[in-house]
């Protein structure tokens, strides 16, 4: 698994997971700026992300549906603030309201860090940072039934009470 | 989510936001354990190892009985797997967006699924 490190803060609403890719910090960047190749890793399984607008400047407002197993589209926006090619970026991930992708005032945006820093092997070491708003926001960011997680979830627990037994 | 849910989500992730109250709901769901005995498993004291487990108690996630002199705790798995699936979905997205990213970095010339 290239995932080595995963940081929960309850606190400031955080997620840091950070993980090490077999391959230079030029050909990780390049599936961020690539908007067909972002959207084969973006969207969980049963929720195809399809990236209708996508540019990697400062600045640049992306767009992007995912559409569910029931053909539901849940339209989404990032709002790029900062580009340091090829090492990081940061950006707001918010969902819109409809196709016309103007941003839903009742839903949260998250902020984001993801940063890239090359290894002396030349692979990569990925940091992504996630932080939301509130407790209520990422409520509300799960609620929305995009994510994969229940089973993985559950996993999770079933992992932590074999680990005891061992 | 009714206010009473977001009350109890904050009492969760409150308890579970220590490393030792997450070892030692680890220890109670694997069986009841005198709190005693969870004492023992770590470098502080009686009393402070009891505020923990007081506060894993308070957000439902164990339960207490008495038995004689003794505190004995229990896990309640129930309550646990909510608290797992609330903390760790979103983990999962981005898990699984790593996995595909590494394949996709492996096999760039696959086909989507």
């Amino acid at each position: 698994m290239p995932v080595t490190d995963v940081q929960h803060d309850l606190d400031a609403l955080t997620l840091t997971i950070t993980a090490d890719f077999a391959a230079p910090v030029e050909r990780v960047w390049e599936v961020y700026a690539d908007p067909r190749q972002l959207e084969r890793v973006w969207g969980p399984p049963g929720y195809p992300a399809t990236f209708v607008a996508h540019e990697l400047v400062a600045g640049g407002r992306t767009t992007y549906y995912m559409t569910s197993p029931e053909a539901e589209k849940y339209y989404a926006y990032w709002t790029i603030t900062d580009v340091e090619a090829p090492t990081r970026f940061t950006f707001n991930d918010g969902f819109a309201l409809d196709e016309t992708f103007a941003p839903n005032p009742e839903m949260p945006e998250s902020s984001n860090v993801y940063s890239f820093a090359p290894a002396e092997d030349g692979t990569t070491r990925a940091t992504f940072v996630a932080t939301y708003a509130s407790a209520e926001a990422l409520q509300q960011v799960l609620s929305m039934g995009v994510v994969e997680g229940s089973t993985a979830a559950i996993n999770q627990i079933d992992d932590l009470l074999a680990a005891d037994a061992a | 989510m009714t206010a009473t849910d977001e009350d109890r989500a904050d009492a969760w992730f409150h308890a579970l936001a220590d490393r030792t109250r997450r070892d030692i709901l680890r220890r109670v769901l694997a069986g009841e354990h005198s709190v005693s005995a969870l004492a023992q498993n770590y470098d502080m004291s009686f009393a402070a190892v009891q505020k923990h487990v007081a506060v894993l108690e308070r957000a439902g996630l164990l339960s207490k009985r008495r038995q004689g002199r003794e505190a004995l705790a229990s896990g309640d798995v129930e309550a646990v797997r909510s608290v797992g699936a609330m903390l760790t979905e979103l983990e999962a997205l981005w898990r699984g967006r790593i996995s595909r990213m590494d394949e996709l970095l492996a096999h760039p010339d696959h086909t989507q699924r």
